[in-house]
């Protein structure tokens, strides 16, 4: 079934006599795909205010429509969306409602927050079929409950988005890149070094064949400057300067190049910075890392229980292609928090049942 | 301001609920004393006063696990309290409350500068979290002004903000875990020193929550390294319509200023009488900050002067040293102190769509001139979070309600115009009642669900947040 507006979407849910399993743009197939697929095609910009650097849309928008509007205007989505279209070899589109429901958020989420930080506002439908709103078009609102925060990342198991906002953030007309090839092991000190200094890093990662690189942004002076300060701070690890032409760089860490097409079932752990080199060494497989070291991204031979392989660490993993349970296991307080909020939004069970365990 | 009926069996129980607590806690920390429980009447909204049936000042989580999970037994009213700076209300007793101080733990448990995080006691003072890095050139963030005195427990619950957050973010941006006691008495721990949550978002709905849903004693802050300067200008303009195109201007221009404050012509001639802080006479005025190194101050500073000058500004100041840059923060800062030399001075806390700025400001005019007090306009403009000052005399019969009618007014004013009724104050009991101009009844039915999982008796606080027809089934 495919809804184009929230009144279509109400009726689908009070309508629903089975699990429904919700779909954006189907580039996110991670965890149990159970039900009816119900598509969210409510699509399209019902706002966009540059000078105050907010916008709403559709829950069905594709994200490169939005990512379009914004960069006409010279402005951007803080957190730096990540396509995973290639890398779990799904094709479509993403959607900007996809991208909330799995909180996607890319290298300058050590800069500018998670996609949870930068939205403002969401309406969905909840498993009575009510529609319901929270947050708005401000940046700052503390009225009420933020469940703003709780349907992002809730992977469409709370309720059924049909609308977001969002802040923005001006587009920065100047990058430089910072490229050191040390190894794994050396890669989150010579990152936490990076992230750790003045000069407002908004990336830094680590990709196979590369070495770490870190990413400085904004106005051309102000660029020039602190990329050339921050090549100070890391010379012990003879830093290579680039300027634009280090972009891409960066698309291949959003979009974990080095992972596609290859071998064996695929992890992403959230960690501690410190710990993400000795987590990917654990996991012996092919790696990436992002967020200072923070986000592993790994294969591992098929079948691998990656946690255990992993084991001690603290955070938490995904497993995005696999047999394993896709969400990480929660503690029993904790999971009955979980299980009660799903048991009160979504009382009959219907939406993408099991997938978050 | 109507509150519930204590309940009168928790009131006939006092002595034993006392001796309860005193069987788990230290001596010293249980009061129930009324010329000591005076001490916790009310919080920065001084207007209303409750003295509650006891207060609890537990030093560890176990303390404080204890202590609600013998209040949840009893069927006992838990108020938590930071440090009691709300300027809404949201640590108010009641009168068959035990309110939960958490003063008492205010240590630094770890800091990690490799990770950026810090982890503390939630008693702690915001301003004492940075205290405890600075000498290393760390900082945290979110800086409500009343950060000497708040505590991050109460940061957390309210979500508080700050001058600095247009470019910082508030406290749920810059929160990475906490450990939450459940009205049950149980200890859970929700995040921690990595990204993003497992599963559910729990801590997003937490932060903000007032104190509704659990007690946070303990939180892991995200740090940030001290930038190498930060220089403020002082932008003077010949009406409020025209300050506000300009802040809309400098957004556009794609230039994030660490803060962008605005204040109105009573603002501005209070202060100066107040402090002598030798601001220009005009209409409005913008303080708008940059950080950085020299150069990229400057760089910034350039494109605002562009931007400005094209807005014929009655003046633009420079800071030339830290001597004018202080002297350019000394009137904001000061500003809520000078409106107080007014008269007794109520504060709203609505945002609005930076672009509703001008039609807003006048609005508030009308609304002053309509119920004929005096209102002074201080706020950060950068992200529309207006801080009205409406002037009146408590001691004048009937003023204190001509005065919350005026404020419901602009409140109002500021949903319609597209935002809300609380941008970094958060709700507590003094804008509950208008829960319902901003939501639908199901939209507030789903904040309650929250809430019925997290504390199935709304023992909790319960008289707070939602309009009390909204809760009145629940709160039993």
């Amino acid at each position: 079934m495919r809804v184009e507006s929230e009144s279509q979407l109400v009726e689908a849910v009070r309508g629903a006599r089975a699990p429904l399993r919700i779909v954006g743009g189907g580039t996110r197939p991670v965890g149990a795909l159970v039900g009816d697929p119900l598509q969210v095609a409510i699509s399209g910009i019902s706002l966009y205010e540059p000078g105050a650097l907010t916008l709403i849309a559709g829950a069905g928008t594709p994200l490169s429509e939005i990512e379009a509007a914004v960069a006409a205007e010279g402005q951007r989505l803080p957190f730096e969306p990540a396509r995973w279209g290639a890398l779990l070899g799904a094709a479509g589109e993403s959607t900007i409602g996809g991208v909330v429901a799995a909180n996607v958020s890319g290298p300058r989420r050590v800069q500018a927050g998670a996609c949870r930080d930068s939205l403002i506002g969401v309406r969905f439908v909840d498993g009575t079929g009510t529609a319901v709103k929270n947050g708005g078009r401000v940046m700052k609102n503390v009225t009420g409950y933020d469940l703003v925060k709780l349907m992002a990342g809730s992977w469409g198991t709370l309720g059924v988005l049909s609308e977001v906002a969002f802040k923005l953030l001006p587009a920065a007309p100047a990058q430089a890149s910072l490229v050191m090839e040390v190894p794994l092991s050396e890669a989150a000190r010579v990152l936490a070094a990076a992230l750790g200094s003045q000069f407002d890093v908004s990336g830094a990662g680590w990709l196979p064949g590369v070495g770490a690189i870190v990413r400085i942004e904004g106005l051309e002076q102000s660029v020039s400057y602190r990329a050339g300060r921050l090549a100070e701070v890391l010379a012990a690890w003879a830093p290579k300067v680039m300027r634009e032409e280090g972009a891409g760089l960066w698309r291949d860490l959003a979009g974990v190049a080095p992972l596609h097409g290859q071998p064996g079932d695929l992890w992403r752990f959230s960690v501690k910075p410190s710990d993400g080199p000795q987590v990917a060494a654990r996991l012996g497989g092919r790696a990436v890392l992002d967020w200072g070291g923070g986000l592993v991204w790994a294969r591992v031979a098929p079948g691998t229980d990656a946690r255990k392989l992993a084991a001690p660490y603290a955070g938490h993993a995904t497993c995005l292609r696999g047999a394993c349970a896709a969400f990480e296991p929660e503690a029993a307080p904790v999971a009955a928090l979980s299980r009660g909020l799903r048991e009160r939004f979504d009382p009959k069970g219907l939406f993408n049942p099991g997938k978050m365990g | 301001m109507q509150m519930p009926l204590p309940s009168a069996r928790v009131l006939a129980e006092k002595a034993l609920i006392v001796k309860r607590l005193r069987a788990i806690l230290p001596r010293d920390s249980v009061i129930d004393d009324p010329a000591e429980t005076r001490a916790y009447e009310c919080d920065a909204l001084s207007a209303y006063r409750c003295a509650p049936l006891a207060v609890v000042l537990p030093r560890t989580t176990e303390e404080v696990a204890a202590c609600l999970k013998l209040c949840h037994e009893l069927s006992v009213p838990v108020v938590p309290r930071g440090a009691g700076t709300s300027l809404a209300g949201g640590s108010m007793p009641s009168a068959d409350a035990v309110v939960l101080g958490l003063a008492r733990m205010n240590r630094v448990l770890e800091v990690d500068y490799a990770n950026r995080f810090i982890r503390v006691e939630a008693g702690r003072t915001n301003l004492s979290v940075t205290g405890a890095i600075e000498g290393e050139g760390w900082f945290y963030a979110p800086d409500p002004s009343s950060q000497l005195a708040c505590a991050i427990a109460g940061n957390i619950g309210m979500n508080s903000g700050g001058a600095h957050c247009l470019k910082y973010g508030v406290t749920t941006n810059n929160l990475l875990g906490v450990r939450l006691v459940t009205m049950q008495g149980e200890v859970v721990e929700i995040g921690g020193p990595y990204c993003d949550a497992g599963g559910l978002d729990l801590l997003g709905v937490i932060c903000g929550s007032e104190g509704q849903l659990g007690v946070v004693t303990e939180a892991s802050l995200r740090i940030l390294r001290q930038p190498e300067g930060a220089r403020p200008v002082l932008i003077g303009f010949s009406s409020n319509e025209v300050a506000g195109a300009c802040v809309a201007d400098i957004i556009r221009a794609g230039i994030l200023p660490v803060a962008i404050e605005f204040m109105d012509r009573p603002c501005i001639e209070a202060t100066e009488a107040f402090c002598h802080a030798g601001y220009p006479d005009c209409e409005a005025l913008l303080i708008v900050e940059c950080e950085g190194s020299q150069a990229e101050i400057a760089e910034q500073l350039d494109l605002i002067r562009r931007i400005a000058t094209a807005h014929d500004p009655v003046e633009f100041r420079e800071a030339q040293s830290p001597e004018e840059a202080k002297r350019i923060w000394l009137g904001r800062k000061s500003a809520f102190g000078a409106m107080g030399q007014k008269g007794d001075y109520m504060c709203l806390d609505g945002t609005i769509p930076v672009s509703a700025l001008p039609m807003v400001l006048r609005r508030i005019g009308e609304i002053s001139r309509d119920f004929g007090l005096e209102v002074g306009n201080v706020f950060h403009a950068g992200d529309g979070n207006m801080h009205p000052l409406i002037i009146y005399n408590a001691n004048q019969p009937g003023q204190q309600e001509l005065c919350e009618r005026m404020g419901a007014e602009i409140l109002k004013l500021c949903v319609e115009a597209g935002g809300c009724l609380t941008g970094e104050h958060g709700v507590g009991i003094e804008k509950r009642d208008l829960m319902a101009v901003q939501f639908a009844p199901e939209d507030l039915e789903a904040q309650m669900r929250v809430k019925d999982v997290f504390d199935p008796k709304w023992l909790l606080n319960a008289a707070k947040v939602f309009p009390l027809q909204a809760s009145a089934s629940r709160r039993g």
